[in-house]
């Protein structure tokens, strides 16, 4: 862009001039804070469990290979009809009874608006935080997938879950656009009463698979 | 032990009855207390409102008075919490650092009545009677920038007859700041208006505190409304006992 | 180094802080709404800080990296500049909100665009962009809700977090009913009605929007990641259904790398809404065909953030992480509010960052709209020692008013003259003893009233009537002889 060359130097001299007082700083960043807890996968569960229900998230639990059974009884209870499924997730046995899985490919905002629901599966999940994270892998699809939609149920499994912020993100690869979800969306603008669901999924339910 | 005194020149103008406290009691705890004359202010009103220029000479005076002495004593956290905090600061501030360097020392031996009492002489009951309703208010020099915690409580509770009671939010400032509760006087009274409720609600008779600044103006705001609580200096109370209360 | 310039954006105020505080006081109902909301915020970021067993190492990591982040920020925003080019974005330099202001509106004008959709970004609300591009025929749909309610009530922010908090949910009622098109004539003022209104007024705007605008929390150096944080999800709305998004930040949010996040994910949420996590973040790289914006664009502001890292004892400041865990434990802001302050950056932070990025002199009063109680230093997550960068814009303050004027004020030789009385003992001495007349101007004991300035002590305390004897002269009297044994 015309004109933008001058600010990058001017900037960048101004900060080297400004440095050149000299003023200490650490070379060493002391990293005295937890790196993980030691949970076993049980302990993980959880609090998690318990953490998610503090937000108002409903948690379904499930053997591992029941999973489609535990998708069709959410469905059913919701009465989801026209549910969003993101490229990479497939669900084992018939699907639903009166439900119509959609593809997300190509659905614009306004199309994804129209649906009942999104199912997703997720990254990984943090205990302590009772947080779910999406990054666009198999079975997430791409973000608008999973905030347009009104209804957003997500599958995890035991093994995906770890104990604090720090251990998910040495697990994430940095440079997948990626959203950590921690409850519905609130607000506590007006009078700071908070009041839930406002733009994103007003309703997030998990499966949980496996021990 | 010999243990100097740098009674503070608010103590020394205003509350002279703080500072004769303080000799009082560490006599009766077996001390012997000197006086330095030559000692004038600690410098934190310039300080605090900026003139550090004008500071620079009071820290001077500061060092020189009191480097020689193997202990000081101050009847108030703010000032113990200048010299320790920003004494050196001013000094290097002008290129100083011979006394930057003798002033962090003189602060390493500058410790604060409640500080002195338990940390130094290792006390909690120092002998005091002193039979009434007291409340007690954490300046906040005391309680974050010295972190004095529970040190003044420890020390009321184990005076003989009196009525402790604890003072709804405690920790909340109250609206002296030195220059502040004239530069911003609105604000300032505001700030005491609810620092004299907390006091009112706990029906003391008396609120202390380890700074006479702060006393001042807490107990200037309870004068003012006729309130009928008073305000005490810690070392007063701490000096108390059955034959002079 | 040049400051943030004066005639455009929110950095100062029409009146002094002493002034525009005395009508803020008044104010029962910002009293009321602003003291519950801080109470409650402080309660819970108590709550949730307690949790944590690392919290303190938490805080010495955040502060370290920071202050090693700034010590090398010339090479940092290169390597983000760099990440961000490679992973398909564009990255644009601002000296200042002029320039700002210039190169977002012909990045919307581009795209021929009238309209974009605004994530709530205090560094838009400090350079004036909603106004720059509305001369521009460009209108800024703000999208937090309480962003919204100021724009809708033709109003400034109040808080960081809260910006909207000196509102009551009825006069949210009418101001919604006054300006939201299509608005149920039928609105009650309860919060889900009020919030559900928001929703639908939004939702048509999210769905049909092609230019986002956000401000971001971190920039990671290392991958040329952007991160927000938020609760509503107007971010995601904002940051993934547009065709093109720009990003505006200052550049002291860059951070060195992506495990630095870890740091600061856990202190940013507790310290903020005073909760284990927000309910959304969102982080991205560049582009990333088939998923969100196809154009980003960041834009890296100056706007005086370089003169406050030209001042060492000052550059801490910059460290901020725009938490307002300290706007909720000052009891100064408690009793004020952030409009009294003047600038987008209210309370404890917004009296050191203010006068750093304006000038001192064009925000003199800021750094002695506080007590020195130093709550704010408490909660900082990631230790910023304002009170004693309070201290020093003060000293800068005197240094500059002095340079300015011939003639000194009359605090300057009120302060000079207690200086050189002070420096002396016997000088001292004298002085202790002059004050003793004052005893004569006491009623019953005490001092009812006392000539200007110190009748501002006078017109609601009383002052304490000077003793008969001063303490060294009791001294004296009782020790004979100066350093006399006791």
């Amino acid at each position: 862009m015309p004109g933008d060359e001058g600010g990058r130097a001017e900037v960048l001299a101004r900060i080297r001039t400004a440095l050149s007082t000299g003023a200490s700083a650490p070379t060493r960043i002391p990293r005295g804070y937890r790196a993980g807890t030691g949970m076993a996968t049980p302990a993980l569960i959880e609090l998690l469990t318990e953490r998610l229900h503090d937000y108002g998230t409903s948690v379904r639990r499930c053997e591992a290979g029941g999973v489609a059974q535990a998708v069709r009884e959410a469905l059913a209870e919701r009465g989801a009809r026209r549910v969003v499924l993101p490229p990479g997730l497939t669900l084992d046995g018939a699907g639903p009874a009166g439900v119509e899985f959609l593809a997300g490919d190509g659905l614009s905002p306004e199309a994804l608006d129209a649906t009942d629901g999104v199912i997703t599966t997720a990254a990984l999940a943090i205990a302590e935080t009772g947080t779910i994270v999406l990054d666009g892998g198999p079975g997430q699809g791409r973000r608008a997938l999973s905030l347009v939609p009104d209804y957003h149920l997500c599958i995890l499994h035991a093994s995906q879950i770890v104990g604090i912020v720090p251990q998910a993100l040495e697990r994430l690869e940095p440079g997948r656009p990626c959203t950590w979800i921690s409850g519905p969306s609130a607000t506590s603008d007006i009078e700071l009463d908070r009041v839930q669901g406002v733009h994103g999924p007003r309703t997030l339910e998990v499966i949980l698979a496996g021990s | 032990m010999r243990i100097a005194l740098f009674v503070t020149c608010l103590a020394d103008g205003l509350f002279p009855q703080v500072g004769q406290a303080t000799v009082r009691l560490l006599e009766r705890l077996g001390h012997e207390v000197t006086f330095p004359q030559a000692q004038t202010c600690c410098g934190q009103m310039h300080t605090n409102t900026g003139y550090l220029r004008e500071a620079l000479p009071l820290v001077r005076r500061y060092v020189e008075v009191f480097e020689d002495c193997e202990m000081v004593v101050v009847p108030s956290g703010s000032c113990t919490g200048s010299v320790r905090h920003q004494h050196a600061m001013v000094a290097r501030r002008f290129g100083d650092e011979a006394l930057a360097r003798r002033a962090e020392a003189v602060a390493a031996r500058t410790y604060e009545l409640s500080e002195l009492l338990v940390d130094v002489l290792g006390l909690e009951d120092v002998g005091a009677y002193y039979p009434h309703r007291v409340t007690y208010h954490p300046t906040c020099h005391s309680l974050r920038l010295l972190r004095v915690g529970d040190r003044p409580l420890r020390l009321l509770r184990s005076v003989a007859g009196i009525d402790l009671v604890e003072l709804p939010d405690a920790e909340v400032c109250c609206g002296f700041g030195g220059t502040f509760a004239v530069k911003n006087a609105p604000v300032s009274t505001a700030m005491l208006a609810d620092k004299m409720r907390s006091v009112l609600a706990t029906g003391a008779e008396v609120c202390t505190a380890g700074d006479s600044s702060c006393l001042m103006h807490i107990g200037g705001g309870l004068s003012r409304l006729n309130a009928g609580t008073a305000t005490v200096h810690l070392a007063e109370i701490l000096a108390s006992t059955q034959d002079s209360h | 180094m040049p400051y943030a310039p004066r005639g455009v954006g929110h950095l100062r105020g029409d009146q002094p802080f002493p002034v525009a505080s005395r009508a803020a006081l008044a104010d029962t109902q910002l009293r009321r709404n602003l003291g519950k909301a801080t109470r409650t915020i402080r309660a819970k970021r108590a709550a949730v800080v307690a949790e944590l067993p690392d919290w303190e190492e938490l805080r010495a990591a955040g502060q370290a990296i920071k202050e090693h982040t700034l010590a090398h920020l010339d090479s940092y925003l290169e390597q983000l500049e760099s990440q961000v080019t490679a992973h398909g974005g564009t990255v644009h330099w601002a000296r200042d909100a002029h320039e700002a202001n210039r190169i977002v509106t012909a990045l919307v004008r581009g795209t021929g665009a009238a309209e974009v959709v605004k994530v709530k970004s205090i560094a838009t609300d400090e350079i004036g962009l909603n106004e720059a591009l509305a001369a521009a025929g460009i209108t800024a749909h703000e999208t937090d809700l309480a962003e919204l309610i100021v724009q809708l009530g033709h109003d400034r922010p109040s808080h960081i977090l809260v910006p909207a908090i000196h509102r009551n949910r009825a006069e949210i009622r009418e101001i919604f009913l006054r300006e939201m098109p299509g608005v149920d004539p039928g609105l009650t003022d309860t919060p889900a009605a009020l919030t559900e209104a928001a929703r639908l007024h939004l939702r048509r705007r999210f769905l049909s929007a092609r230019v986002g605008i956000s401000g971001a929390n971190f920039a990671v150096a290392e991958t040329g990641t952007l991160c927000v944080v938020e609760s509503e999800g107007n971010g995601r709305m904002c940051l993934t259904l547009p065709d093109t998004l720009i990003t505006v930040m200052g550049i002291e949010k860059v951070i060195p790398s992506w495990r630095d996040l870890e740091v600061f994910l856990q202190l940013l949420p507790r310290s903020s809404t005073g909760e284990r996590m927000n309910p959304y973040t969102s982080m991205w790289t560049g582009v990333t065909p088939g998923d969100g914006p196809q154009r980003f664009h960041l834009v890296l502001l100056d706007n005086g953030r370089t003169a406050a890292l030209a001042d060492p004892a000052g550059r801490p400041a910059l460290h901020c992480i725009r938490c307002s865990a300290c706007l909720n434990v000052c009891p100064v802001y408690e009793r004020t509010g952030g409009h009294a302050y003047g600038s987008v950056y209210p309370g404890p932070i917004g009296a050191v960052l203010s006068p750093q990025l304006t000038g001192v002199e064009d925000n003199a009063s800021l750094p002695y709209a506080s007590s020195l109680c130093g709550a704010c230093y408490d909660v900082c997550p990631v230790r910023i020692d304002i009170p004693s960068i309070l201290v020093h814009l003060r000293s800068r303050h005197v240094e500059e008013a002095a340079r300015a004027r011939r003639v000194p004020t009359a605090e300057a030789v009120a302060m000079a003259a207690a200086s050189w009385v002070m420096a002396s003992p016997a000088r001292y001495a004298a002085a202790l003893r002059g004050g003793r007349t004052g005893r004569a101007l006491r009623r019953g004991g005490r001092i009812r009233r006392l000539p200007p300035p110190l009748s501002a002590w006078t017109s609601v305390r009383d002052a304490p009537a000077p003793p008969a004897r001063t303490f060294r002269e009791w001294w004296r009297l009782e020790h004979g002889d100066p350093d006399a044994r006791g």
